[in-house]
């Protein structure tokens, strides 16, 4: 939502009073799921950015998904459901948004990066979704971002080798690069769609008006 | 509806006709090529108790049985030394549960392949018995139960 120059005064008068009203109604719905299914973690103090390796190597941050709604996921290739159950929700979320699905990129971090090498990441993700992207880096940067975004993770023996307890949430950000809503691993397709719809909503991002 | 219904037929020695597992509805997940790991996943309903012990397939050089739990959010995966099959209860090899963990794969699993899966088991009197499954491979993004169950 633009303002225009020759919007009148009553017009801005209007959606700052629309503006001060959803201000209010989301002070009103603090601690509760609201609008979202997913947890409102808007201004939340974490999960700022990332700098990790896409497959080819190139260090990609959150600056560069500017105007994507960048929905991210941190695990393993080797996890036998977690992972694979958000990475297909995430496609199918994807394709229920229909031409709005390409404002959306899925962001796959391993927490594994010691056997999830940049080719096995591409071949992984691009198996859900050919425009799903999967980041990797060295074990302190993957620690550090992990930290950033409150991510728990360790790596636990087992059996002949080793497995990666880690949690389960997906991190959702507007098109402007700011945390917005975390997805557990419960939520249905439906309810992450709906999440994504009321985010890209013009008077749903209503912060865009004052930055 | 793909579904494999085999029983416990080839019993070493004199075991009881009752020591009979079913086996339905097993599956792997299908991998990339650049992938080592993948998971079998079936329902098991066992005649008289049993415990699953041990699995084995030409596919993988290492076969462990696992079980998987969200606990406060965090998926946790650990290997455990069997599964008990109590007396005509089905239990779920599923995702989110327990499942058969394919290790050191000797190549990619296409959608579609056939994985030859044998799994022993232990009876009470301490004897084993295998069974031959046949489990076909399903696409990666095959997870959620609600889908597995409407084919």
């Amino acid at each position: 939502m633009r303002m225009s120059g020759t919007r009148s005064l009553a017009t801005l008068a209007r959606l700052l009073l629309l503006a001060g009203l959803l201000v209010l109604a989301a002070c009103g719905q603090k601690g509760s799921t609201g609008k979202f299914f997913g947890s409102d973690v808007t201004g939340s103090e974490f999960g700022k950015d990332f700098h990790l390796l896409d497959p080819d190597g190139h260090e990609r941050s959150l600056a560069d998904f500017r105007g994507k709604y960048v929905v991210m996921f941190f695990g393993y290739t080797q996890c036998p459901d977690a992972c694979p159950t958000a990475l297909a929700r995430a496609a199918d979320v994807r394709k229920h948004l229909g031409p709005d699905g390409k404002k959306v990129q899925v962001i796959f971090v391993t927490v594994d990066p010691e056997r999830d090498t940049g080719p096995l990441m591409q071949e992984y993700t691009h198996a859900f979704d050919p425009s799903f992207l999967g980041l990797r880096s060295d074990l302190a940067a993957t620690r550090k971002v992990a930290d950033d975004f409150r991510v728990f993770y360790q790596k636990v023996a087992t059996g002949s080798s080793y497995t990666m307890d880690h949690s389960a949430l997906t991190y959702v950000f507007d098109a402007q690069g700011r945390l917005r809503l975390i997805w557990r691993p419960d939520q249905t397709a439906d309810q992450c769609v709906s999440d994504l719809r009321a985010l890209m909503k013009p008077n749903h991002s209503f912060w865009r008006w004052f930055s | 509806m793909t579904r494999f219904v085999l029983a416990a037929a080839l019993l070493i020695g004199a075991t009881s006709a009752l020591a009979q597992v079913t086996v339905k509805d097993p599956w792997v997940r299908a991998t990339v090529p650049a992938q080592h790991a993948t998971a079998a996943f079936m329902q098991l309903t066992a005649a008289e108790p049993m415990r699953l012990v041990a699995a084995q397939s030409s596919v993988a050089g290492t076969v462990e049985i696992h079980e998987m739990a969200m606990v406060d959010g965090v998926m946790k995966m650990r290997a455990i030394s069997g599964l008990d099959l109590p007396a005509g209860k089905t239990v779920m090899l599923d995702p989110g549960g327990y499942h058969v963990m394919l290790l050191d794969l000797k190549g990619q699993i296409h959608v579609g392949d056939v994985v030859p899966i044998t799994l022993e088991f232990e009876g009470r009197d301490k004897r084993h018995t295998t069974i031959d499954l046949k489990a076909p491979a399903r696409a990666l993004a095959e997870s959620s139960p609600v889908k597995m169950q409407m084919k």
